[in-house]
């Protein structure tokens, strides 16, 4: 088809494209990533993975350092094998894209322009725009279905929409490998399905590497190849949905009890919580 | 050219127009308002006699006028405009703080805290002297705002829009205080920075242009540098970074731009207020976010502004003048609040 930048090379290889040895991250004096001996973790080529856990866990952080936006304690990201810090930042840019947890845009900026500035790492200051970069933002709006709001300004769009306009934008910087925090949050259900069938689309068809923070199991467990279930700043445990969304995990990790059954819809773990009204109710029975 | 046409539909991107019309209708009120500034005074003077004044061949008088008072007085007033427009719509952009203006850096009160100690300790007293310490006074106090607000900023990235805002009303506040008690004790210092600090274009031959316009030129260069960034960091400091831009560098480079083009109108004409202020909230209403266009429509802006206050001021107590600081913060403020009352600010 093209030689665009927003296609990847498409392998399934076991090749592992980010990876984290003896991670120790934190805040101040507060350790809250990688508390005992650092946090090891691969994440291999054309894989989906979701990284789960209760509220504080450190998955935001953990994210945040794979991405080379918080600077670690102790050990260090790889990107292909290179320690991500030492790479020069637009050169990082041009391999993986992040997109945080509630991204801000100037009022008045309309869509095409905000998804434009997704090429920035592939601009010099001698060299600001070339058509090549017309050709991929066009590109991005219209794998998002955004390309009718190109002359609209972010904020007259509704929440789905922009996270679709991010998204565009993340797409138009041409990264193999994509970060997600949290990208169905304040999202109603039909459009965090929306968003995330997207990514499931960038993975299939693109062969995008994601990494996200999820706080929705059930939707992780479909759209995952692989959970990544964290407490306080570890890995819990980490595999196929199957593997790690069990009512075992819910009580260690979540402190939850719930009762996993098969989702009719997808064939993977659904997780029904059980709350206190649940349990007095089924206590005299049992 | 091919390509866009040849993809399938719905792959066409209308970029945003570019303002380059607005750039241009800008460029055209400078002028006029340059114009106005060199014809109107305590001598009303036709086009033709300004026209003749420009290539000295009119009567020796309205060349005197025009070649000694008025044209170094309007350049003044466009250079310290200009320069003010720009550091104003780059503050803004920095801490993206529509309230945010170039003496948020602690400028003004660096330069008018020097300025008292150079006369009052070390008995400086011309204007060329005075206009050094004063931007000396702008640059340590940028210089100090900046180090504080990176303390309390984030580890990697220096400050963030908000320790620069604590950080420049502090050092403000503290210097403001110390120069209030220097003066006090000095009537000779008192009058001068009494002076000063109304902020005024006369009294100044075309040396003072001559004397900042090598850094105003040199902060419009590092401006124009930083607009690029600019458009980044203004989707946050995470997507900035998440771009692989340097935050930090950027910061660095916007404040140097800042120092360099508010300092040296500050030190030059007083305080000037509300053009930093009001001039990138107009041209941002023409030109929309992108920087590349504000900063320079910004620009033109202010320069307009200060030339048309510049003339309001030998206009209204004939045969005296008012200052121009007074009479933009007198225009400035209610134009303002009539701006902040019709249109909701541009979040930034």
């Amino acid at each position: 088809m093209s030689t665009d930048l927003t296609t990847p090379a498409v392998g399934r290889t076991t090749r592992t494209r980010l990876r984290t040895e003896g991670l120790q991250v934190g805040y101040d004096d507060r350790l809250v990533v990688g508390a005992d001996g650092g946090l090891d973790l691969d994440v291999v080529e054309g894989t989906v993975t979701a990284v789960i856990g209760p509220n504080g866990c450190g998955k935001s952080t953990l994210l945040r350092a794979m991405a080379r936006l918080l600077a670690p304690r102790h050990g260090h990201v790889l990107l292909d094998g290179e320690r991500i810090d030492r790479m020069p930042s637009k050169q990082v840019a041009t391999v993986l894209g992040v997109l945080p947890q509630d991204p801000v845009a100037p009022e008045g900026l309309v869509v095409a322009d905000l998804v434009a500035r997704g090429r920035h790492p592939h601009q010099r200051w001698f060299r600001q725009w070339s058509p090549d970069d017309e050709v991929v933002v066009a590109e991005a709006l219209a794998w998002t279905g955004t390309s009718e709001f190109a002359d609209r300004p972010l904020e007259t769009l509704s929440g789905g929409q922009r996270q679709r306009v991010w998204i565009s934008m993340a797409l138009a910087q041409g990264t193999d490998v994509l970060l997600l925090d949290e990208p169905t949050t304040f999202l109603d259900l039909a459009h965090q399905v929306d968003v995330l069938d997207l990514v499931e689309r960038l993975h299939r068809e693109r062969g995008r590497t994601v990494v996200m923070v999820l706080h929705d199991l059930n939707l992780a467990a479909r759209y995952a190849d692989r959970l990544v279930a964290m407490r306080d700043g570890r890995i819990a445990c980490s595999g196929a949905p199957a593997d790690v969304l069990t009512e075992e995990t819910m009580r260690e990790v979540f402190g939850l009890e719930a009762k996993v059954v098969t989702d009719p819809v997808s064939g993977t773990p659904l997780v029904l919580p059980i709350g206190r009204r649940h349990r007095e109710r089924d206590d005299p029975d049992s | 050219m091919t390509t866009l046409a040849d993809r399938s539909a719905g792959t066409r991107v209308p970029r945003t127009r570019r303002p380059t019309l607005v750039v241009g209708i800008a460029l055209v009120a400078l002028v006029v308002a340059a114009v106005l500034s060199i014809m109107v005074g305590a001598a009303l003077l036709s086009p033709a006699q300004v026209w003749a004044g420009l290539t000295g061949t009119g009567v020796d008088q309205s060349v005197a006028i025009v070649q000694d008072l008025r044209v170094p007085r309007t350049l003044l007033g466009a250079l310290v405009g200009i320069a003010l427009g720009v550091a104003g719509a780059l503050m803004q952009g920095h801490t993206r703080n529509p309230l945010a203006d170039p003496g948020l850096l602690g400028v003004s009160a660096g330069a008018g805290f020097l300025l008292v100690v150079a006369i009052q300790f070390l008995g400086i007293t011309g204007l060329y002297g005075t206009v050094w310490f004063g931007f000396a006074g702008a640059a340590l106090a940028s210089v100090l705002v900046f180090a504080l607000a990176s303390l309390g900023g984030s580890r990697a990235g220096g400050p963030t829009p908000v320790t620069l805002a604590l950080a420049g009303v502090a050092v403000s506040e503290l210097l403001i205080a110390v120069t209030s008690a220097l003066v006090l004790r000095d009537t000779a210092s008192l009058d001068a920075y009494r002076f000063w600090s109304a902020g005024a274009l006369d009294d100044k031959d075309s040396a003072a242009s001559l004397q900042i316009a090598p850094f105003i030129l040199a902060g419009l260069v590092l401006a124009a540098a930083n607009a690029p960034g600019l458009n980044v960091l203004a989707l946050g400091e995470d997507t900035a970074r998440g771009l692989g831009h340097h935050v930090g560098r950027a910061r660095a480079l916007g404040i140097a731009a800042i120092t360099l083009l508010a300092g040296s109108a500050v030190a030059v004409a007083g305080p000037i207020s509300f053009v930093g202020l009001v001039a990138p909230h107009i041209a941002r209403f023409f030109t929309g976010p992108d920087h590349r266009w504000l900063l320079p429509v910004a620009g033109l802006g202010g320069a307009t502004l200060v030339l048309v206050a510049d003339v309001v001021g030998r206009l209204v107590v004939r045969p005296g003048e008012l200052q121009v600081g007074i009479v933009l913060a007198v225009v400035g403020a209610p134009f303002f609040i009539a701006l902040v009352r019709r249109r909701k600010l541009a979040r930034l």
